[in-house]
C-alpha cells in the first residue's frame, strides 16, 4: 500500500457492498414479491432496480421485497419510501418503467405520476 | 464490484460452528442456486453475534431479521418465504423471553443487546473476518494511515495515555504508560506480542474477537510498532483455536499482499511484520515470562520479574505484551480520539468490557458492557436470569485467578477497582454464574484443581502449597473436616499469595479466600454437621424418604440399581446409607416427592 488514497479506494469499492449492514437510514424501494406479484412479473422488475442503482452508485438505498399488498389485479406493485415524505406507490411496473422511476424520482427527487396508484385508479 | 440487494449473514464462531452453521452455510449457497439469486444475494460467514446460547444465528439484512437456532431443514424456508417473496418467517425468528410479546425481531430490538456497547466487538457479527476489503470498508487501517502520516510515535502514545485505556488481559494495567515504557527501553530491535492464549476456563472473548476480527488486531499491532519502535509482531495463539489459527493466517496474507504489512507501509520507511506463534494451551503461558519463552521456543516457564519484558522480553529485547481485546480498541481510539473514549465506563475504568456469560444463566454468550455496569444489569436484563426460577447465589469473575460476588454485591459497579475491593477481580472477561444448586465449597475445589493441574512446578509455594490446599478441600468436601481445616486454608493461601513467583500462583488461592470469606457458613457445615447445603458433595449427602409422604408404591425400590430401598408394600419404605450409591434415580421416579437430599 503506498497511500492513503489507495485505501480510500478499496473502501468506497466495497461501501456499497456493505452498506446493506452499515446503517437502515435512506430511501427504501419495496417491491411486492407474492405469487401474485412474481406471477406478474415482479422478479424481472426488482431485478432492474438493483441494476439501476448499482449501475449509477447509488449509496443509501435499499430494494427489498415485500408480501401481497393486497391489490393483486394492480401487480407488479413497487413502493418507494424517501426519508421525509409520503410514501408513493407505483402499479403494474415494468423493468423500463422501473428505470425511469430510479432516473426521475429517486435521484431526481419527481415522482413519475402516470404510474402511481392514483393515475391508475382514476 | 456487485450490488446485492440483500445479505444473508450466518454465525460462523465457534459456538455456531460447532452447532451446525457449516451445514447452514451449504444449504443456503444451494438453495440459493435453485431459486437462481446468487447474484441477487450475498452469504456471508461473519464472527460470533455473542447469543451463542440460541445459535446457530442467522441475520437477513435489510431487514435486520434476526434468525435463531437454525437448522438446515429450515433453509429452504427462508429462501423461499423471506428472500424471494419478502415474507419474514415469523416462527424463526428469536424470541425474547425478556419482552412481554415475546416475539421479536431485529436485531437492534432484542434485550440481550439494548444494554450493551460494542465497541471492541464492533465488527463481529457484521463483516466477512476473510475479507479484508470489507474490513477496510468499515474504516479499518484507516487508523494505522494516520498514525503514520499525521503522528508522531510520542503523539500516539499520549492519544493511548489519555484514553484511561487499561490491559484486558486481566492486571489491567495502564496501556499507554507500558508503550511508554516499552519506547524508552534502549535497545535497536524491538517486538510486539499479543496474548491470545486465553487459558481461563469458561473464557472465550479473545478467540470470538480473533474469529470475527482479525484485522482490527494485526492493524492495532502494527500502531503499537510504530509507537515503540519495533519492525516485528507475535500473536501466541492456542493451537486449539483452529478457527482463529485459520482466519488469522489469510489476514495476514491479505495484509501483506495489498501492502499494509511488509515494508514501507503507506510509502513511509516504517515497515512491520507478523507472525504466528501456537501454544500447546498451559495456562501458565498466558503469564507474560512464561509466554515470550514460548515464543523463543524454550520451555514455558515464569521468570522473575525484574527485569521487566518492556526491558528485556522476547530474545533479551524490549518487548511490548497486550492483551487482544487490549488492542481490538487501539484502532478505534486513534479514529474517534480519547476523550471519545473516556467518555464510557468510570472515572479509573474506561470504555467497555467484554464478558463470556456461562453457567446457570438463560442467555450465555458474549457481551460487550460499559465499565461501571452493575453485575445485577448483566445478569438480569442482558443475560435473562437464572433459568428455571431457581434463586442467584454468586458469580465468579476473573476465573481460577479471581473470586466470586455474592447477592450482596450485585450493585456493585464492574470496574478493576470495585471488584478487587470486594476481593475478586476483573480477569480477562470470565463470567460464571451459579445458583443455589452449587456448593461453593465445591466450586472453590473445581478452580484449585484446576491451577494445581496446571502449576509449572517451578517453585514450592505453588507448587506445594496449592497441593496442600487442595487436599484440605478434599478431605472437607468428603466429610472427614475438623475443627481449624478453614483457617489452615486462609493461613495456607495468604502464604502462597506473598511468597509465589509469578501470577498463576500469587492467585490460585483467591477462589478459595473468597469463598470463606462469602460463604462460612457452608464451610462450616461441611466440617461441624458433616452436610453439604446444596446437596452437591457425594460422600455427604443423604437421601431419606419421608414416612409422611411415602405411600409405599414401590416404585423406587424397582429403579434402585443396588437394592437399597426396602420396604412393605403399602407401608413408607426405607433407605440404607451403607447401600446407597447416591444416584439420585429413586427421587427423580418418586410420584409423591418422598425421597429428598437430607
Ligand atoms: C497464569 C496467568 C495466565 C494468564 N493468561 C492470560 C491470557 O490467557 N491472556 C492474556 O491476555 N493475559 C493473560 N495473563 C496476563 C498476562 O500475563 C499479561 O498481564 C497480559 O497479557 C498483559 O496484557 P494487557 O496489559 O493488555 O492486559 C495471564 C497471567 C497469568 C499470571
Ligand atoms: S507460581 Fe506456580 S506456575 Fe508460577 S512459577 Fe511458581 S510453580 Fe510455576
Amino acid at each position: 500500500m503506498k497511500s492513503i488514497q489507495e485505501l480510500e479506494q478499496i473502501k468506497q469499492r466495497t461501501l456499497q457492498e456493505v452498506n446493506l449492514r452499515k446503517d437502515r437510514k435512506g430511501t427504501r424501494v419495496v417491491v411486492g414479491m407474492a405469487t401474485c406479484g412474481i406471477a406478474a412479473g415482479a422478479r424481472p422488475v426488482l431485478l432492474a432496480f438493483v441494476e439501476e442503482v448499482q449501475k449509477r452508485n447509488l449509496q443509501d438505498i435499499t430494494v427489498t421485497q415485500t408480501g401481497c399488498v393486497g391489490v393483486c389485479r394492480l401487480e407488479p406493485i413497487v413502493e418507494v419510501y424517501k426519508p421525509g415524505e409520503e410514501k408513493v406507490t407505483y402499479v403494474k411496473l415494468t423493468p423500463e418503467k422501473a428505470k425511469r422511476i430510479v432516473a426521475e424520482h429517486i435521484v431526481n427527487g419527481q415522482v413519475v405520476t402516470e404510474y402511481t396508484i392514483g393515475a391508475a385508479e382514476k | 464490484m456487485k450490488l446485492y440487494r440483500s445479505h444473508v449473514l450466518v454465525c460462523g464462531g465457534t459456538g455456531c460452528h460447532s452447532s451446525g452453521s457449516a451445514g447452514i452455510i451449504d444449504a443456503f449457497q444451494a438453495e440459493l442456486k435453485k431459486h437462481n439469486l446468487e447474484d441477487e444475494i450475498k452469504l456471508v460467514s461473519t464472527g460470533c453475534f455473542g447469543l451463542c446460547a440460541v445459535g446457530p444465528v442467522v441475520v437477513v439484512y435489510p431487514e435486520g431479521a434476526f434468525y435463531s437456532g437454525i437448522k438446515a431443514e429450515d433453509v429452504p424456508r427462508i429462501v423461499e418465504e423471506h428472500l424471494l417473496k419478502g415474507r419474514i418467517v415469523n416462527d424463526l425468528l428469536y424470541h425474547d423471553h425478556a419482552k412481554a410479546e415475546d416475539v421479536v425481531s431485529t436485531l437492534d430490538e432484542v434485550e440481550f443487546y439494548k444494554k450493551q456497547k460494542r465497541m471492541a466487538l464492533r465488527n463481529c457479527g457484521v463483516i466477512n473476518p476473510e475479507k479484508i476489503e470489507e474490513y477496510i470498508a468499515f474504516d479499518g487501517y484507516k487508523a494505522l494511515a494516520r498514525v503514520l502520516t499525521e503522528m508522531t510515535p510520542m503523539d500516539v502514545i499520549n492519544e493511548i495515555k489519555a484514553s484511561g485505556l487499561r490491559g484486558r488481559g486481566g492486571a489491567g494495567f495502564p496501556t499507554g504508560l507500558k508503550w511508554e515504557f516499552a519506547r524508552k527501553a534502549p535497545g535497536d530491535k524491538k517486538y510486539v506480542c499479543c496474548n491470545a492464549d486465553e487459558g481461563d476456563p469458561g473464557a472465550f472473548m479473545d478467540r470470538s474477537l480473533l474469529e470475527g476480527d482479525p484485522h482490527s488486531i494485526l492493524e492495532a499491532m502494527a500502531i503499537a510498532g510504530y509507537a515503540i519502535g519495533s519492525d516485528q509482531g507475535y500473536i501466541y495463539v492456542r493451537a486449539e483455536y483452529p478457527i482463529a489459527v485459520k482466519r488469522l493466517t489469510i489476514a495476514i496474507e491479505q495484509a501483506k499482499e495489498l501492502g499494509l504489512l511488509g515494508k514501507n507501509i503507506f510509502g513511509t520507511d516504517f515497515s512491520f511484520d507478523i507472525e504466528l506463534r501456537l501454544g500447546a494451551g498451559a495456562f501458565v503461558c498466558g503469564e507474560e515470562t512464561a509466554l515470550m519463552r514460548s515464543i523463543e521456543g524454550k520451555r514455558g516457564e515464569p521468570t522473575p520479574r525484574p527485569p521487566f519484558p518492556a526491558v528485556k522480553g522476547v530474545f533479551a529485547k524490549p518487548t511490548l505484551l497486550n492483551n487482544v481485546e487490549t488492542y481490538a480498541n487501539i484502532p478505534q481510539i486513534i479514529l474517534n480520539g480519547a476523550e471519545w473514549f473516556s467518555q464510557v465506563g468510570t472515572e479509573k475504568s474506561k470504555g467497555t468490557k467484554v464478558f463470556a456469560l456461562g453457567g446457570k444463566i438463560n442467555n450465555t454468550g458474549l457481551v460487550e458492557v460499559p465499565m461501571g455496569t452493575t453485575l445485577r444489569e448483566i445478569i438480569y436484563d442482558i443475560g435473562g436470569g437464572i433459568p428455571n426460577g431457581k434463586k442467584f447465589k454468586a458469580a465468579q469473575t476473573g476465573g481460577p485467578s479471581g473470586g466470586c460476588i455474592p447477592a450482596e454485591h450485585l450493585d456493585t459497579p464492574i470496574d478493576y477497582d470495585s471488584l478487587a475491593k470486594i476481593g475478586s477481580m476483573m480477569g480477562s472477561g470470565g463470567l460464571i454464574v451459579m445458583d443455589e444448586d452449587n456448593c461453593m465449597v465445591d466450586i472453590a475445589r473445581f478452580f484449585l484443581d484446576f491451577t494445581v493441574d496446571e502449576s509449572c512446578g517451578k517453585c514450592p509455594p505453588c507448587r506445594i502449597g496449592t497441593k496442600r490446599m487442595l487436599e484440605l478441600l478434599d478431605k472437607i468436601t468428603s466429610g472427614n473436616g475438623e475443627e481449624g481445616d478453614i483457617e489452615k486454608l486462609e493461613e495456607l493461601g495468604n502464604n502462597i499469595k506473598a511468597s509465589a513467583l509469578c501470577g498463576l500462583g500469587q492467585t490460585a488461592p483467591n477462589p478459595v479466600l473468597s469463598t470463606i470469606m462469602y460463604f462460612r457458613d457452608e464451610y462450616e457445615a461441611h466440617i461441624k454437621e458433616k452436610r453439604c447445603p446444596a446437596g452437591v458433595c457425594r460422600n455427604l449427602l443423604r437421601y431419606v424418604i419421608s414416612s409422611d409422604l411415602c405411600r409405599g408404591c414401590g416404585l423406587c425400590t424397582k429403579v434402585c440399581p443396588v437394592s437399597a430401598i426396602s420396604g412393605e408394600r403399602k407401608a413408607p419404605h426405607i433407605i440404607d446409607p451403607d447401600k446407597c450409591i447416591k444416584c439420585g434415580a429413586c427421587a427423580e421416579k418418586c410420584p409423591f416427592h418422598a425421597i429428598t437430599k437430607g
